[in-house]
């Protein structure tokens, strides 16, 4: 990997960390007690983890503020630091910061200039004793403080305080004299390792005179040991390296130890996922300790019945609890760390491209062997390449749901906009999220996430009232602002709703008139009347706020969601609120199509859009109308054959396809359904990019290009050529049909 | 090793010399529950025991035991260098009694 592929891995850890650092702030202002500790701790590691990258590119800007926030944090989580609602802005700041310093390495521009909140994050830091660079360094100091004159006054002969030694407890083997080997021996090696502040001799194993055998040893001892420096754990125990098969063995460590422990353990780097060897490696156990506590804990599960290791360590007294559970947070961690990994893995969005791209190819390919086996009759070759193309299929699916990411990842990030939001313009928020879960292309989820902020602080803006107007209308005192999203007939819909004041469409088309955009007279349905707001330079707002209302925006979202081939939609209801639908399609590389034919050209239409097909009834009346009556309601159709010129008569019988998007329904009609198939959508070239009605062309299994239809424009047109005649024939017949697409939830 | 033991009436004095570890430790037990089953009263002297190991100490500390069981005083005194530097060593100047500090003053 080189320098720069190391760099972007850096950019998205960053990415998550930060957004990891600003959920805990969210909710660390909500907790209480150890849950804000917990809180306090992610936002401590998110900027740790920084810190500790940056330092690996060189960022030293980023090191040195990250290094701040850590600092204050670091304080706020000992307790040191009250949090406070100012500490907490100041955090927020402190994190968008970060997040434009990376940016601004990203994209190899000048850092923004960390000045003034270092100097406010300072503030809270000068309480604090001599600056010491990290944490660790800072413990380190103190115990060497401790202990320094400690020794002296110990050499003395004063009293000493017994938190600071280390207790071993020995139960020789009853073989060891034997084996050539004194306990007397043992006890002067460990004296010359520190000082022996008091032993206790126990012989109460000794046994009667006649059972007695004077080989053995019956003797055990407890012994408080002073250590001289650098004497750890594992020093101590190779004392008693030679007996330890056959005798018992137990080192407590000093209290002060304990706490050094802790530390080690949780400054333990990432990696291990096994209790034992946290504590080993945090000096609290040492491994033949280990060996031997799996080994009764093998012993028990032989007499069937499983313990814990952590509790069989302190049963045994191997290891102090604290230290245990220090072990097991760590284990924790660390399993929390490996479930993120296996979840998962990082891959370059173009080589995912052009996976899909070559699985593409494969459906064009499989659709051609299998068109070839069928033409040679020979069954056991359709039969394999039957089995062949269902694996296609599922490869299909399963690389284009590679691409998918829960909407989620885009919702995430409201919680924050609705804080800021609410806090700006003093009105009380509640923001609820719902169908998280719904998945949608990596592509689309980066651009639907600023058209969906700008939905949702409009919403706040306009939409939610004053909590005094609220109240008086007998509504809850604080606002909710919806997300949802959801799937329907392959497409992603996702809606902003609050629960407002509703728009007012006469203010909405008094404004739309005010600036020129549509005439006075012009006679428009509710929705033309909504959909006023997303024209270029319309704004209702009375004030213009920070937030939204400087009319521009509204034309922008209903841009960029056209350019993923969307549409917008809203409801409205005066006085209780409004929903903006968004609809984009689910993906842009391959569908499931229908493909129908037209004299010699094939048509393929999006499977999902496809509701029912039907004969076109030949006593339609007058040509001149193209609208069915399809149980009872209008159904506006479009021929497709006078829709793209297709030069060939017309066959007998011809079939109606009845497509829908959104709320509104059209026919097409064809000359003859073909069947399924999957499509691998090409785009069409520079020439035909004007063409209305298309949506892109895919190659058949027979080599032939069948053209893709764009069905909400098809439908779109149709009801447009509809409403155009049945206004005309209605001012004719002086009768007024209903008309579908106003028909509206 | 060699225990000898002195009779004066049924007081008796044992005196062990030389080494009392775990190579004679087998045959000093026998000798020291023969006395100890004999006498009832005993006094050990351990000033001239020249090497004393932990085996040597069980011994010592048995005899005491089962003395107590048997309701028999027995003293320990004339402790040698070797067996001092154990029983420091063990702390167990009070399991042995104070004539060690007698004993350590006349000897």
């Amino acid at each position: 990997m080189n320098l720069e592929a190391a760099k972007l891995v850096f950019y998205e850890e960053s990415y998550e960390l930060l957004a990891a650092m600003e959920a805990a702030l969210l909710a660390v202002e909500n907790a209480a007690g150890p849950e804000r500790g917990e809180h306090l701790n992610a936002m401590f590691r998110a900027a740790h983890t920084i810190k500790g990258s940056a330092g690996l590119f060189g960022l030293n800007d980023i090191v040195a503020f990250t290094h701040l926030c850590e600092s204050v944090l670091d304080k706020a989580r000992e307790g040191e630091l009250a949090i406070t609602t100012p500490l907490i802005e100041l955090l927020f700041t402190c994190r968008d910061h970060i997040g434009s310093m990376v940016d601004a390495v990203r994209c190899g521009v000048e850092a923004p200039d960390s000045g003034a909140l270092g100097t406010q994050l300072k503030s809270y830091l000068v309480d604090s004793a001599p600056v010491v660079p990290t944490p660790a360094a800072a413990a380190m100091v103190v115990k060497q403080e401790q202990t320094g004159p400690r020794v002296e006054v110990e050499s003395g002969g004063d009293h000493v305080v017994s938190s600071d030694h280390w207790h071993i407890s020995l139960r020789f083997g009853v073989d060891v004299l034997r084996n050539g080997m004194d306990p007397i021996s043992f006890i002067r090696y460990l004296a010359s390792l520190g000082r022996i502040v008091y032993l206790t001799t126990l012989y109460d194993g000794l046994p009667n005179p006649e059972e007695m055998d004077p080989e053995s040893c019956y003797l055990g001892f407890e012994i408080e040991f002073q250590a001289a420096p650098n004497v750890d754990k594992l020093t101590i125990e190779n004392v008693f390296e030679f007996i330890r098969d056959d005798s018992k063995v137990r080192i407590l460590p000093p209290h002060a130890h304990i706490a050094e422990y802790i530390r080690l353990i949780k400054d333990m780097p990432e990696g291990m996922s096994r209790l034992g060897e946290i504590l080993v490696r945090g000096g609290a156990l040492t491994p033949m300790e280990l060996d031997e506590v799996l080994g009764i804990q093998r012993e028990n599960a032989g007499a069937g019945e499983h313990r814990p290791l952590g509790t069989l360590l302190v049963e045994e007294r191997l290891a102090p609890p604290q230290a245990v559970a220090a072990a097991l947070d760590k284990q924790r961690e660390h399993a929390a760390q490996k479930t993120r990994e296996h979840r998962v893995v990082r891959v370059d969005a173009t080589r995912l491209d052009a996976l899909i791209d070559l699985v593409g190819e494969l459906v064009i390919s499989g659709a051609a062997a299998q068109l070839s086996a069928s033409r040679s009759g020979d069954s056991a070759l359709i039969e394999t390449i039957a089995s062949l193309g269902e694996l296609v299929e599922r490869i299909r699916d399963e690389a284009l749901s590679l691409r998918m990411v829960p909407v989620g990842e885009i919702f995430s990030r409201f919680p924050r906009v609705v804080r800021d939001a609410s806090r700006e313009l003093g009105k009380d928020i509640q923001l609820e999220l719902a169908g998280e879960e719904t998945e949608l292309d990596k592509s689309m989820v980066d651009k639907l996430a600023d058209p969906l902020v700008h939905l949702v602080r409009n919403a706040i803006d306009h939409g939610i009232e004053g909590s005094d107007a609220r109240r008086n209308l007998g509504k809850a005192d604080y606002g909710t602002v919806w997300l949802n999203a959801y799937h329907e007939s392959g497409s992603v819909v996702i809606e902003v709703g609050d629960d407002g004041g509703g728009m007012d469409r006469q203010r909405i088309r008094n404004r739309a008139v005010e600036r020129g955009l549509i005439q006075a007279d012009e006679v428009l349905n509710d929705q033309q009347v909504l959909q006023l707001v997303f024209e270029p330079g319309f704004s209702t707002a009375e004030t213009v706020t920070n937030l939204s209302g400087r009319g521009v925006g509204m034309d922008v979202v209903k841009r960029n969601i056209e350019a993923l081939k969307g549409n917008i939609e809203i409801d409205s209801v005066a006085g209780e609120g409004t929903i903006v639908r968004l609809r984009v399609p689910l993906t842009l590389a391959i569908i499931d199509g229908f493909r129908v034919g037209v004299g010699q050209v094939s048509f393929v239409i999006p499977l999902d859009m496809v509701l029912e097909c039907l004969d076109l009834p030949t006593d339609r009346g007058s040509s001149q109308q193209h609208y069915l009556n399809l149980r009872g309601e209008v159904l506006p159709y479009l021929p497709l054959r006078e829709l793209f010129e297709v030069d060939a008569p017309a066959p007998a019988r011809q079939s109606v396809v009845v497509v829908q998007y959104g709320s509104q329904r059209a026919g097409l009609v064809v000359d003859n359904l073909e069947g399924e198939l999957q499509a691998v959508i090409k785009p069409l070239g520079q020439l035909f990019r004007g063409v209305r009605g298309l949506a892109g062309s895919t190659i058949l299994g027979s080599g032939a290009v069948a053209l893709i239809l764009d069905v909400p424009d098809l439908i779109n047109r149709a009801a447009k050529n509809e409403r155009r005649k049945v206004a005309l024939i209605a001012a004719r017949e002086a009768r007024h049909p209903a008309m579908r697409e106003e028909d509206r939830p | 090793m060699a225990i000898s033991s002195i009779y004066h009436h049924e007081r008796c004095i044992l005196r062990i010399d030389g080494s009392l570890t775990i190579y004679e430790a087998g045959e000093a037990k026998r000798r020291l529950m023969d006395e100890l089953n004999l006498a009832r009263e005993v006094e050990v002297d351990l000033a001239g025991v020249a090497e004393l190991d932990t085996a040597g100490i069980q011994l010592l500390l048995m005899l005491k035991r089962e003395a107590a069981r048997q309701e028999k005083p027995l003293f320990f005194h004339g402790h040698s260098k070797a067996v001092l530097a154990v029983v420091d060593l063990y702390n167990m100047a009070g399991v042995f009694g104070d004539p060690v500090v007698l004993a350590g003053g006349a000897g």
